[in-house]
């Protein structure tokens, strides 16, 4: 991880322009509050790339400027101006629009866990500026870069990189060549196009400003600090797979969110299986969630309901296909599995003597399967009951034990063979 | 009434010789009726003052007052005043009130204090005449014919004239003292960071401090207790306690070492002004203090050096006047441009236009380390000779100006004679220490002051040096000829 500095210092940026209420930026350039640093993405190979940071600074946002809906006029939305951010810059060392995204997925993960930043970033309290080239393959030097302003979302830098690499190319194989300049990606047309096109040379005229004093850290701070820390991304990612027993996969979705992770961490003391609660918690729980728009912060269905639901299924109560139905009554009206599997009569059937009946019941009604059953191959018949299993589970209302379904309904039709 | 100084004031209010509303009313009277001539007003503030005047009388009648309550003040305009407009001596300001008090103004408002109004400075505190104002020149009531100094002129020349007890300044470059010294009053610059900045619209702001401008070094102390002390609005204002002013006024000077810089009384001072600052040094040495002659060898490099840095902050300070959002907007403007280009040209007078020039071209690429970095390096070595010094003495003393009160004019057309005026000034600014002026006499009937220098927040002992002083002497108590009792 990148170190802190001990002394950092604001300078100012001196340029005029509406949406920069005082006419300079405070800023940081010779002495920034974050010094060189690295951080490890996993690429797409499994394998894991090294992202240098060069440093990362503090400074204040400007306003926006609004140019559309005013008739011929600019509007000026002053509400960010003068909050802060911090702006992280990295060494050019990603080679694709994929791992560009998997780095802003990173440093969204770590921001998001160690809570400077809510990660919105439809709402931009996260952007991206995307500085792209290309080059000849073997080429060591990088080619001319131009750099993407203000990409809010993963899927757009993927796009807006995608996009831009290929304009790139284009214009060289077409024996054109290209500018440095600041470009503009727009989604909805999916093209990128230039933002300013005199790149007139600004002297910004930094200078340490007079208002603010050298911001000095000392260690007794820094460690204060770091005691409090969460634990960071990585280090969770690496205890899901160990301790839990986690996929690669489950155990990196997971920890990429730490509330996600904290959601998941509290289902799984309560169920005591990590591996179900993990495929509810990226399965069902995310699609809802998804679906409705919201962070697992927000989701109506609390660690504890979702716990509770899973111990149903883990004692036989309900079946997973009817443990959906009630995460489903819980997302939507709330309440605790057992209540709702009490209210809505959803028990799953283990009396061997019911389940006995509706197998018979459906033999009995499904005569030219079953003769289709008796003339297969025994090696095809496998495949061919699943049509009997739905056939049972259907006329049990989903509450038939599946596990016992299925072994008595193989043995009475091989019986019959 | 007019001849009173705060704290007797207070003592007549308290006895109820008159009430806060009576004297508000007296003084508002007399403003208008005289400042036709001397122009040391750039606004009133009538009904303010007099709704303040009687909230403070019904808290006198409720046994609530306090040692500033109904006391009139005038402030600078400079300072943010809610309600009533700032215009920093500036045609850009002309049409801006803001929407929230300086800290030092709402301090003293919460003490209890009438604000009569603002007072005319040069425009955006740049200028050693108060000849750049906007709103015209402010004339020094010992002879009308001449400036009363600057930046802060109206608060000097409206505090000699009895228009009011006391006033505030700022002081970026000699800006309380130089003025003080021309109009014959006390005027403190304290240590930089004692008083908050908030709201005081900068100039340059690693220089600017606010400071009180009175008839009595008893009064600065009053003032400064109130004025003084920690703001979370400004991350430049020292944590550092505000002690106990007035109960250190009257500490013996038996002991004190006095500091005389040989370079300030070198050749190129008004005789006359060095023969009173030495008349009151001996004063001191019969109040039991001891002389000793010290050096500051780069006292001349002062200037250069402030005049690279002040107008660099300045440059970045005043970017913000744009037409954009407040204050003067050129009219129909055809783009961006032309809008910035013909506001800021419009907006600022001939003394703003050169400071901002001079300071982004010292900023400029290619520029900063032959002319800002270098500067900051004078800076600290100036600081360094004053440290040293003051590891030897006690306090500094020295003239405040090489001449006193100039005729209107006389320098306004060489910018570089009218910067020499600060010489003995604005290396305090420099190093960010306390000093005052105090009246020590005259010259050719003009006053002449005496800059008593201290080290970092020993604004305790400048004042009961200062206050001693006036204890055995009446220069502070002389008034103008000419000014009309009413």
């Amino acid at each position: 991880m990148p170190r802190s500095a001990k002394r950092s210092v604001f300078e100012r940026k001196n340029y005029f322009y509406p949406d920069l209420p005082k006419g300079y930026q405070t800023t940081q350039l010779a002495e920034p509050i974050v010094g060189p640093g690295f951080i490890d993405i996993e690429t797409d190979d499994g394998a894991t790339r090294r992202v240098r940071i060069h440093h990362a600074h503090l400074e204040e946002d400007a306003g926006k400027s609004l140019h559309e809906d005013f008739h011929g006029m600019s509007g000026i939305d002053l509400n960010r101006a003068g909050t802060p951010l911090v702006e992280i810059v990295s060494e050019p060392d990603m080679r694709s629009s994929k791992e560009a995204a998997a780095y802003a997925r990173k440093i969204h993960a770590i921001v998001t866990t160690l809570g400077i930043c809510d990660g919105n970033m439809a709402e931009g309290s996260m952007r991206c500026d995307c500085n792209v080239s290309v080059r000849p393959k073997g080429q060591e030097a990088l080619g001319t870069r131009t750099e993407l302003k203000n990409i809010n979302s993963f899927r757009f830098i993927e796009r807006a990189i995608d996009t831009e690499v290929a304009r790139q190319i284009d214009l060289i194989e077409d024996g054109g060549r290209v500018i440095q300049e600041t470009r503009l990606y727009d989604p909805d047309k999916n093209e990128t196009r230039s933002m300013r096109s005199k790149e007139e040379a600004n002297d910004y005229r930094y200078f340490p400003c007079p208002d603010l004093l050298p911001v000095v850290i000392d260690d007794t701070y820094i460690d204060a600090i770091r005691a409090e820390l969460p634990e960071l991304p990585d280090a969770r990612r690496a205890r899901f797979i160990n301790e839990y027993g986690l996929s690669d996969y489950d155990a990196g979705v997971l920890s990429s969110d730490r509330a996600q992770a904290d959601y998941f961490e509290q289902v799984t003391k309560l169920t005591q299986n990590a591996k179900l609660s993990a495929n509810w918690i990226t399965g069902e729980l995310a699609r809802l969630l998804n679906q409705a728009d919201l962070s697992v912060k927000h989701s109506p269905v609390s660690a504890e309901q979702l716990a509770g639901l899973i111990n149903r299924i883990q004692d036989d109560t309900i079946t997973g296909k009817i443990a959906k139905t009630v995460f489903e009554i819980q997302w939507n009206e709330g309440g605790s599995a057992d209540e709702i599997i009490e209210a809505k009569g959803l028990k799953q059937v283990n009396d061997t003597g019911a389940i006995e009946t509706a197998i018979d019941q459906v033999i009995a009604q499904c005569t030219a399967q079953v003769e289709q059953y008796i003339a297969a191959e025994p090696d095809k018949r496998g495949k061919m009951l699943g049509f009997f299993m739905g056939q049972v589970m259907k006329l049990t209302q989903g509450k038939a034990n599946p596990g016992q379904v299925q072994g008595v309904l193989k043995q009475k039709l091989d019986k019959l063979c | 009434m007019f001849n009173l100084t705060l704290s007797e004031l207070s003592q007549a209010l308290s006895r109820g010789d008159f009430s806060s509303l009576e004297l508000t009313q007296a003084l508002l009277d007399r403003i208008q009726r005289l400042d036709t001539t001397y122009n040391s007003f750039i606004t009133l503030s009538e009904e303010q003052a007099l709704e303040q005047a009687k909230a403070a009388d019904a808290l006198r009648a409720a046994g609530k007052a306090t040692a500033l309550t109904g006391l009139p003040i005038a402030h600078k305009d400079l300072f943010c005043t809610q309600g009533i407009r700032t215009s920093c001596g500036s045609k850009m300001l002309d049409n801006f009130v803001s929407p929230y008090n300086a800290t030092l103004v709402e301090r003293l408002n919460q003490a209890g204090m009438v604000t009569l109004g603002k007072t005319n400075m040069d425009e955006f505190a740049m200028g050693s005449s108060n000849e750049s104002s906007y709103y015209g020149s402010v004339k020094n009531p010992w002879d009308t014919d001449r400036v009363p100094g600057g930046s802060s002129g109206g608060s000097a020349a409206a505090v000699a004239a009895r228009l009011v007890p006391a006033t505030t300044g700022s002081d970026t470059g000699g800006s309380i003292r130089q003025p003080a010294a021309l109009c014959g009053i006390t005027g403190l610059k304290p240590t930089y960071g004692r008083i908050s900045r908030y709201g005081m619209i900068a100039y340059a702001s690693s220089f600017d401090q606010a400071g009180p401008m009175t008839r009595s070094a008893e009064d600065a102390a009053l003032l400064l207790q109130a004025m003084a002390g920690e703001d979370p609005l400004d991350s430049t204002c020292s944590t550092q306690a505000v002690p106990d002013y007035s109960a250190t006024l009257n500490d013996s000077l038996a002991g004190l070492r006095i500091g005389l810089p040989k370079e300030y009384f070198a050749e190129g001072t008004d005789p006359q002004i060095l023969q009173r600052v030495r008349e009151a040094i001996s004063e001191f040495e019969k109040l039991g203090a001891s002389v000793k002659e010290i050096s500051l060898p780069n006292t001349q490099l002062s200037i250069p050096a402030y005049y690279i840095l002040a107008p660099a902050e300045a440059s970045s300070n005043l970017s913000r006047f744009d037409g954009v959002r407040y204050g003067h907007r050129c009219a129909s403007p055809k783009d961006l441009e032309d809008l910035y280009k013909r506001t800021r040209a419009e907006g600022f007078g001939p003394e703003v236009k050169r400071r901002i020039m001079v300071g982004t071209y010292a900023l400029s690429e290619g520029f900063y380390d032959a002319y800002y970095r270098k500067a900051q390096q004078i800076r600290r070595v100036i600081q360094q000779d004053f440290v040293a010094a003051l590891n030897e003495v006690d306090v500094i003393m020295a003239p405040v100006t090489p001449c006193s009160a100039f005729r209107l004019g006389e320098k306004n057309s060489d910018p570089v004679s009218m910067y020499m005026e600060d010489i003995f000034t604005l290396s305090l600014n420099l190093a960010g220490l306390p000093g005052i002026s105090i009246p020590c006499g005259f010259a050719d009937h003009l006053p002449v002051g005496l800059q008593i220098i201290g080290n970092y927040f020993a604004e305790g002992k400048l004042l009961n040096v200062a206050h001693q002083y006036q204890q055995v002497t009446a220069w502070h108590t002389q008034a103008p000829a000419n000014l009309s009792e009413g």
